[in-house]
């Protein structure tokens, strides 16, 4: 996303110094704020908020037991709650602003945004040239929401809330806060041409990582095998899958930070790939498992949000509709039978679905990137730049291992100092009477 | 007098209902209820987790007649909730001692 803008605006700044320089000095080259850019970033950061609250949140919701579906909706909303604040007071100064030292630039931005402290009416963020800086830090704000959101998938039924709300705190500061920075606000991933529109590892990858790292360490959930698991409740998954949907327009779309072609092409890109991802999941089950479920569906459609996100401003419809279809059948495979074989409880397929598929996103971004579709990429395929492919690697490969160090870190050390598991016996009873002191159903 | 108490697939109760109007039974009582036999119960899976659900949703129907009506209405029922598939149901027939009508006080053959 940023990654445009970065260029852009440094592009932009040139541009405006060498016209003030060669006419009148009385200008300053203060940045212009269109209102067309703004009113579209205002409506993608509500959209973004929506896939949390209650996107993700219902869709989670409805795939738990009904003994967890309370605790699992107040996961939701406390990461929600959270990292708002965490974010007002040091996230965004840490992530998207620019450290003097260009060194320590390359993994982690400054601290003059502390407490959102020089964030005035008309301030601006270099990163985000046309838009109010409230506005781009609001838009930001959304993504560092649902991202650490969606490791809860993978610790479902089993974590302590407390425990769980330590965790959002410090994952957020301490693996998404320098993986956006290196990736958006400045960093060396983004310096070395990695391309991910709108957080194909920043996001998906990231948070997929840790949901695998967190599953491992807490274990499985007690009866896992013998026990039925069924979710309670699909029509709130399917609600929440669809309201994903819907507001992913803001996610992908509005990672243009800009009302442009460039977003216009990336949200015809986001339909197209997460129909075809919803059609490929179902019909490689209706194939192998002989019905097509519903559950099968929207995990489908979920799949294509994801993997076509990196992709998003960078590939044409028919590249859309590749990554879409693939991304379906990969993320069927990866959380049905992989998950199967290796016995890991990802409860809810976080990494299967947002894990493998922002891999498998980033990867393929490098493979069908347009150069005709945006300046910014070139690709594989279309434009012969197979360099572009190591690059994702790169991408890739650096989120995984950063991330899982860093997950597993920070659960070991609140598992030191406060726990992260249940009692077995709160755990059987159900966490919403035990946790939360209220339950749904009678 | 008879009680008979029949378990039958839940999408069979309207037509074996209207069967039963047709042979004279003046009311009946059904349930909703769960259950196996040899069907066994069934499979859901959720993202390749299979989950065996035991007991499956049947219909309890249950008849007070008198004795020379239920041959009648054992074959009505028979017949209608019929598909030829493995979990069509059962009737049960058992001997009725004594039946009252609480409005009026009637009792037994009148009562039914």
């Amino acid at each position: 996303m940023t990654l445009d803008w970065k260029k852009l605006g440094a592009g932009l700044a040139i541009a405006v110094g060498a016209t003030v320089a060669a006419s009148a000095p009385a200008f300053a080259a203060a940045p212009k704020i269109d209102s067309g850019d703004t009113a579209w970033m205002l409506t993608s950061s509500a959209l973004v908020l929506m896939m949390t609250i209650p996107g993700l949140a219902l869709f989670y919701g409805g795939m738990v037991r009904k003994k967890n579906v309370l605790a699992t909706l107040a996961q939701s909303f406390g990461a929600t709650c959270i990292i708002t604040v965490l974010w007002m007071i040091v996230g965004y100064s840490v992530a998207f602003t620019t450290n003097a030292d260009s060194a320590t630039n390359q993994f982690i931005g400054s601290f003059d945004q502390f407490m959102l402290g020089k964030m005035g009416l008309n301030s601006v963020n270099p990163l985000a040239a046309t838009i109010p800086e409230s506005v781009y830090m609001f838009f930001q704000m959304t993504f560092a929401i649902i991202t650490p959101a969606l490791i809860a998938g993978a610790l479902a039924d089993r974590m302590k809330f407390s425990a769980f709300m330590w965790f959002m705190s410090l994952w957020l500061l301490l693996v998404y806060c320098p993986i956006a920075h290196w990736v958006w606000g400045g960093g060396w991933l983004g310096a070395m041409g990695a391309l991910d529109y709108a957080g194909g590892t920043v996001v998906h990858l990231n948070a997929g990582t840790a949901a695998l790292v967190t599953c491992l360490v807490l274990g499985k959930r007690v009866g896992l095998g013998t026990e039925n698991m069924a979710p309670h409740n699909l029509v709130l998954s399917v609600i929440g899958a669809s309201l994903l949907w819907v507001g992913w327009f803001g996610f992908n779309a509005g990672s243009a930070v800009t009302a442009n072609v460039n977003a216009g092409m990336a949200a015809a890109a986001t339909q197209i790939a997460t129909a075809a991802a919803a059609l490929g999941w179902m019909f490689v089950e209706w194939i192998i498992a002989k019905k097509p479920s519903v559950l099968g569906m929207i995990s489908g459609a979920v799949a294509g949000l994801v993997a076509i996100t990196p992709a998003s401003g960078f590939v044409d419809a028919q590249g859309a509709l590749i990554i879409g279809f693939a991304a379906g059948i990969v993320c069927y495979f990866s959380a049905v039978w992989v998950k199967k074989w290796i016995g890991y409880d990802d409860a809810l397929d976080a990494w299967g679905v947002h894990g493998v598929g922002g891999a498998l996103g980033a990867m393929l971004t490098g493979a069908l990137a347009k150069n005709s579709i945006n300046s910014l990429g070139k690709g594989w395929i279309f434009d012969g730049n197979g360099h572009q492919m190591l690059i994702q690697f790169y991408d890739v490969a650096g989120t995984f291992v950063y991330c899982a160090i860093g997950t597993f870190i920070i659960l070991k050390v609140i598992d030191l100092v406060i726990g992260l598991r249940v009692s077995r016996e709160v755990e059987v009873e159900g966490l919403d009477i035990n946790l939360h002191g209220e339950t749904v159903h009678g | 007098m008879k009680l008979i108490t029949a378990i039958i697939k839940p999408f069979r109760l309207d037509d074996v209902r209207e069967a039963l109007s047709a042979t004279g039974v003046q009311g009946m009582t059904v349930t909703e209820v769960k259950g196996y036999g040899r069907q066994k119960g069934h499979t859901e899976i959720y993202r390749g987790a299979e989950y065996a659900v035991s007991f499956l949703p049947k219909i309890k129907i249950e008849i007070a007649v008198k004795s020379e009506m239920a041959d009648a209405v054992i074959e009505a029922i028979a017949s209608k909730a019929k598909t030829g598939q493995i979990g069509d149901g059962k009737i049960f027939v058992t001997p009725l001692e004594a039946v009252l009508r609480i409005r009026t006080g009637e009792t037994d053959g009148d009562a039914l």
